[in-house]
């Protein structure tokens, strides 16, 4: 009917599919410069970021516009919601990969670990969760996004397994010390990243579906 | 309280109805008197006939034709005057314009003269000023042609009687158009005359119509502007040119009813006479309302 | 403020109905391609500021204009201006749907006829072209002959839009014209108006202020007579510089 309005909803998507799409690869790349020590991948993270965000503000003014002049309703506007929180969550994201990007040169000017412990069994999950959280979106498709809910809990029980794995190390070896920090840091990064990707399908779902099931709002009602 | 407001409601219904049926009584009462007394009278050959035997018999043809004659005239002069004059009025003329306000003081004074004024005035107008005029011009003052009542200034003096019906009622039915067509028409390049040819006039035309027809029928009734001016007492033929004396249904009437040799014998005559008035009258005015009717249709 | 052709170009323009001051001093450029919406409260000038774009107001008694109206680099209010002449190019679409008691291909056809086109052939390509721009031919292409006052209020409304089409204008200005329609038939002619901009320069007063923000490039805001803020609609409808437009664009008053 409104094939203006449509136009302009379906730009709006496609900007924001950009910004994941570069928001995944700085992601990628932060994760590829730890797993094998390239310093030109980390820096390239870091330039990046402001990409990011000149990204995320035009879409904050696209969607400002939108608001404004087209008054949305219903699935619409539960789309405009979810685009403007999905900025937000990406642009966090854009974040965290340059922190790993600033951890993975700091472990690179002092000795590495021979081990990166749980780290490359989080980076394959965490590769999976993003991109299926951003195909949930591009698709539509709340099935996949309920997936990226469930993996979730993995990443969550590797987090938890570093920290005691990095303390055990730090007791064998003083010498690890700065190290380990930096792995503590990197996993911590990640979890975060797991977390935001966990939103990204929430907002998901909610546009697709209505539902709103973070906090396990669905359960407590 | 509710109950006075009740009885004062009952006593509106009451008093509206009865005038309403007041009105619809009389027009019966005076029906059904008048086909009583010419239902008898009344033929197929009466309104084929000459009168017959100094009129106390036969039929009312001449008349019939003199009547026809005359309304024709008087329509073919007085709508399309009027019509002009009405949208002058309604479309060029602008509210402040004097002329335009000496048109409607014009208009509305002529409304109101009494109609044996207008014969008066066409007698001394038409048949005695014109009619002399054009006799010396014509004839070099020798005949008697045009100086003398006849069918032309009797048709003349009627048109001039129903100009301001005419006047008003097209100038209605121009008013009637809605202001978005005209707006319509002129925000497209539409000229101001494009817009009354095109859009004013035949949106108009049924109402133009209507008042035509209102005219015709009010000029068709009357009697006093021709009395002095054409209608003739009996003639045995019909009238041959614009120049002749004609008969006249409602002036048939009257002479028969006042100047007959035996105004009993005739009674049966009179009242046929009448009821032919009535019927062509009473018909113009049905086609009137239907217009007006289709009109209203076509606007809504 | 972006810059464009400008194809109406407003300086100082008052406009008086007797003594009652109607328009004081309004300057603003109407952009060409663009549509440019006027808002305002009832009274506010709005309209009649239209209806002198191509001087409808030329009919209604006691009028007086003063100030330029600068269209094609000539003020339309030269004693040289035909208005008839003007208001080709400068179409108009009313707040009520007036088809012309006449068939819908009659009404189309009105404008090229009153200028002289009488061929069959080329009157049957300006009637369906004009139709196909109004996204109407679809719609009335098997009954073209039928009254155009027997299809739907918003279909009446695309006549007419298709009607002033035929005369191939350059600006069209609209007044209200989906104040009388119920939701649908507005957004088809919303839809509609995005479509003519590409051709046309169109000029829109509304009511409606959602509708402006929809279908405008450019809105003014009118209070009493007086232009109080012209900007890009987007600027208008988020970060108004003028504080009675911010009042007025979020329902404060008015």
């Amino acid at each position: 009917m409104n094939r203006h309005f449509e136009l302009e909803l379906e730009s709006l998507k496609t900007i924001l599919i950009k910004m994941g799409s570069v928001v995944e690869e700085n992601v990628n790349n932060a994760l590829q410069a730890l797993l094998e020590h390239e310093t030109g991948l980390a820096h390239k993270v870091i330039e990046n970021e402001t990409r990011i965000n000149s990204l995320e503000i035009e879409i904050d003014n696209a969607i400002i516009d939108l608001l404004a002049l087209q008054q949305p309703v219903a699935s619409d506007l539960r789309f405009i919601i979810a685009a403007q929180k999905i900025n937000n969550d990406l642009e966090r994201i854009g974040d965290h990969a340059v922190n790993i990007a600033e951890s993975d040169l700091n472990l690179l000017k002092i000795k590495p670990l021979d081990s990166m412990l749980e780290i490359p069994k989080m980076v394959v999950t965490i590769k999976l969760m993003l991109h299926q959280a951003l195909d949930s979106f591009i698709l539509v498709d709340p099935k996949m996004a309920q997936t990226v809910l469930e993996t979730d809990d993995q990443i969550d029980n590797l987090n938890r397994s570093m920290a005691t794995e990095v303390i055990e190390l730090l007791k064998s070896d003083k010498k690890t010390i700065e190290c380990g920090l930096e792995l503590i840091r990197i996993s911590r990064n990640l979890e975060r990243i797991a977390d935001i990707a966990t939103n990204i399908a929430e907002e998901v779902i909610f546009y697709a579906q209505a539902r709103v099931v973070k906090h396990h709002a669905e359960e407590k009602r | 309280m509710i109950k006075k407001r009740n009885i004062i409601g009952a006593l509106v219904v009451g008093i509206t109805g009865m005038a309403s049926f007041a009105v619809v009584a009389s027009i019966v009462v005076i029906m059904v008197n008048i086909i009583a007394g010419g239902m008898d009278t009344f033929s197929i050959s009466f309104l084929t006939e000459s009168p017959k035997e100094g009129m106390t018999e036969g039929g009312i043809y001449p008349a019939i034709i003199g009547t026809f004659l005359r309304v024709i005239i008087m329509t073919l002069v007085g709508v399309p005057i009027g019509a002009v004059t009405a949208v002058y009025l309604s479309e060029y003329a602008s509210s402040k314009s004097k002329f335009a306000q000496m048109i409607r003081f014009a208009v509305n004074t002529l409304a109101g003269v009494p109609a044996i004024v207008f014969g008066l005035f066409g007698l001394g107008f038409f048949v005695q000023f014109v009619g002399q005029g054009m006799d010396y011009a014509l004839e070099g003052g020798s005949g008697l042609r045009w100086a003398q009542p006849n069918l032309l200034w009797a048709s003349l003096t009627m048109a001039l009687l129903t100009l301001p019906v005419v006047i008003v009622s097209v100038e209605e039915a121009i008013r009637a158009v809605p202001r978005e067509l005209r707006e319509a028409s002129l925000a497209l390049g539409g000229t101001k005359w494009q817009t009354i040819r095109k859009v004013v006039i035949p949106n108009s035309f049924t109402g133009v119509l209507t008042g035509g027809i209102l005219a015709i029928s009010r000029g068709a009734g009357e009697v006093a502007p021709i009395l002095f001016t054409g209608a003739a007492y009996f003639l045995p033929h019909l009238p041959a040119s614009l120049s002749d004396q004609f008969m006249e249904l409602g002036y048939h009437i009257y002479i028969m009813a006042t100047q007959s040799a035996d105004v009993e014998a005739t009674s049966g005559i009179q009242y046929a006479t009448t009821m032919v008035l009535l019927f062509c009258t009473f018909s113009l005015n049905f086609i009137a309302v239907v217009l007006r009717y289709k009109m209203r249709k076509k606007m809504h | 403020m972006e810059n464009g052709q400008i194809r109406i170009q407003v300086k100082s323009l008052n406009l008086w109905y007797g003594e009652k001051q109607a328009l004081e001093n309004i300057s603003l450029d109407i952009l060409t391609n663009q549509v440019t919406a006027l808002i305002g409260p009832s009274g506010c000038g709005k309209s009649t500021f239209l209806r002198a774009l191509n001087r409808m107001n030329d009919l209604i008694e006691n009028v007086r204009t003063e100030g330029e109206v600068l269209f094609e680099g000539i003020n339309i209010y030269d004693k040289s201006v035909d208005a008839v002449e003007l208001r080709k190019k400068v179409g108009m679409i009313f707040q009520k749907s007036n088809p012309f008691p006449k068939s819908i291909y009659e009404n189309v056809a009105y404008g090229p006829k009153i200028y002289g086109i009488r061929d069959k052939k080329s009157l049957d390509e300006i009637v369906e072209k004009s139709l196909r721009q109004a996204a109407l031919w679809d719609e009335v292409k098997d009954d073209l002959s039928k009254s155009g006052l027997s299809i739907s209020g918003g279909q009446q409304q695309r006549l007419c839009i298709a009607r002033a089409l035929a005369v191939d204008p350059e600006v069209i200005l609209m007044d209200e014209p989906a104040s009388a329609l119920d939701p649908i038939a507005t957004s088809k002619i919303e839809e509609l108006i995005f479509e003519l901009k590409k051709q046309y320069t169109i000029v829109i007063v509304t009511h409606n202020m959602q509708q402006a923000a929809r279908v405008s490039d450019y809105t003014a805001f009118f209070y009493m007579g007086e232009l109080v803020e012209y900007d890009i609609t987007r600027k208008i409808f988020t970060t108004p510089s003028i504080k009675h437009t911010e009042e007025y664009v979020t329902g404060r008053f008015g």
